[in-house]
């Protein structure tokens, strides 16, 4: 499934955090798309500090739009990196405008009856720079989201897709990227990478050097096994309940007062004041 | 780390700016020249583009006929102050997305930041600097206090996390935690629960 996600279209959302990054994904994942690769470069200066009158007109979000009037024919896959500096940069608004107009060209073709290629735009997002706003509106123009996790040192990716008409899907893939940013798909978090005792030392019996005896011998356990619970309702008690037999004493009290006592019944505590 | 600071400025290897110096004296300066700290001039939010000018500035040449800095390292003390000043998160991170272009892309150096974690209290735009942060960060070390209060003999502990593709190859764990006592003029470390004085 994570191999062939830009196979989808739209916008594909690549959602990291601090403690697992995603661009070296969105790198495999454009090595693995690209036939013919443009580098735009917006590293060194994307805010025109420089210059030096070799940046883009209209900077980043110019460039994008630039990709939105193209006419040349053909599949092509946008890779952003990242969603997280445009969108700290620009209203929301403005950038969502303009992926949805870059992600969905090939629903209006131009007018002169030429086909359009499908267009994929694969952006970076860095989760924790954004609130819940943002990151709800772009996930609603997203028609795949990729969520990176992992657990003990292995990555995974849950990828919830929707499908116009379709029932969305939701799936986990475990991987990781090799040093020249080929992608390797795993079954699942590595067994060596678990923490495992070692075999050849026997497990430790936490009972056995014990100042107090937790053992029970054969005896006292068939004892304790047949112990019946006093507050437990067995079919004997109910009998036992349903009819009491005569031949069972009913218990008495037996009282001795001595001198002191006063037993008078209207007033036992002797505390009113009559 | 036992450097002598004098003697590397003397000798031309350091390069210091005095951020509570340079701060007052801009009052006193002539508008007209650029300062480093420029934005502490403007009403509104600025920019940090002159103090990066500064930074590279610094980097260059003496002479022009001198091979220029070879690895160089750019230490920030610390940008939480900046926040404090008025500017805003988005602009600090531009700050040190230009320093990383020259100083780590052109110049193969270093870049060396400390930002400060608001904890408990909640502070957007302090918390958007240190995510900002984080992501352009290869290494991230974050020093924090003991789970269980004070103690003399051990004063914190140091949780660092690499960040870099995950590597089936790589055998290395992704973060370390460490704990530290900190000396005259060093720092010494040790495992969790292995200091000297607990031992």
């Amino acid at each position: 499934m994570l191999d062939s996600l830009l196979a989808l279209g739209g916008l594909v959302l690549l959602r990291d955090s601090v403690e697992w990054e995603g661009r070296s994904l969105l790198k495999a994942l454009v090595k693995k798309s690209a036939l013919w690769l443009v580098y735009h470069d917006f590293f060194r200066d994307p805010l025109n500090w420089s210059k030096t009158g070799e940046a883009l007109p209209g900077g980043p979000l110019g460039a994008l739009r630039a990709m939105c009037n193209r006419t040349d024919l053909g599949p092509v896959t946008i890779a952003l990196d990242s969603l997280s500096w445009l969108l700290l940069h620009l209203p929301c608004t403005t950038l969502c405008q303009t992926l949805h107009t870059v992600s969905h060209q090939d629903s209006c073709p131009p007018g002169d009856g030429s086909p359009v290629g499908k267009v994929h735009v694969l952006g970076l997002l860095h989760e924790e720079l954004h609130g819940p706003g943002p990151m709800g509106a772009l996930s609603s123009l997203a028609q795949t989201e990729v969520t990176l996790g992992g657990i003990m040192g292995q990555a995974s990716a849950r990828i919830l897709c929707r499908r116009p008409r379709q029932r969305p899907t939701d799936q986990t893939q475990w991987f990781s990227i090799l040093p020249d940013f080929s992608l390797d798909l795993q079954e699942g978090p590595s067994i060596e990478s678990q923490p495992h005792s070692d075999p050849h030392i026997p497990p430790v019996d936490p009972t056995a050097h014990l100042t107090f005896n937790l053992h029970l011998s054969k005896k006292e356990r068939e004892a304790r096994d047949n112990l019946t619970l006093p507050f437990q309702f067995s079919s004997e008690k109910q009998e036992a309940l349903l009819r009491p037999r005569p031949s069972q004493a009913t218990s008495h009290i037996f009282y001795e007062p001595d001198a002191y006592d006063d037993l008078d019944q209207e007033d036992p505590d002797d505390d009113l004041d009559i | 780390m036992g450097v002598n600071l004098t003697m590397a400025r003397e000798r031309g290897q350091l390069v210091f700016l005095e951020g509570l110096k340079s701060a007052v004296d801009i009052f006193f300066q002539a508008q007209e020249k650029p300062h480093p700290l420029q934005f502490l001039r403007e009403a509104n939010a600025g920019n940090l583009k002159p103090l990066f000018e500064f930074v590279r500035e610094a980097l260059k040449p003496v002479d022009s006929g001198e091979a220029g800095w070879t690895y160089p390292v750019l230490l920030v003390d610390d940008l939480s102050v900046l926040l404090s000043l008025g500017l805003g998160a988005v602009a600090v991170l531009d700050f040190i997305h230009y320093c990383r272009a020259t100083v780590c892309w052109e110049l193969k150096g270093n870049v060396v930041v400390l930002v400060h974690d608001s904890g408990d209290v909640e502070d957007e735009e302090n918390d958007i600097l240190l995510n900002g942060l984080s992501h352009q960060s290869h290494l991230i070390l974050r020093a924090e206090g003991l789970a269980t209060g004070f103690c003399r003999d051990v004063h914190g502990q140091l949780r660092i996390l690499w960040r870099r593709p995950s590597q089936s190859t790589s055998q290395r764990d992704q973060s370390l935690t460490y704990q530290y006592k900190i000396q005259d003029r060093s720092v010494s470390f040790f495992a969790k629960g292995m200091s000297p004085a607990v031992l």
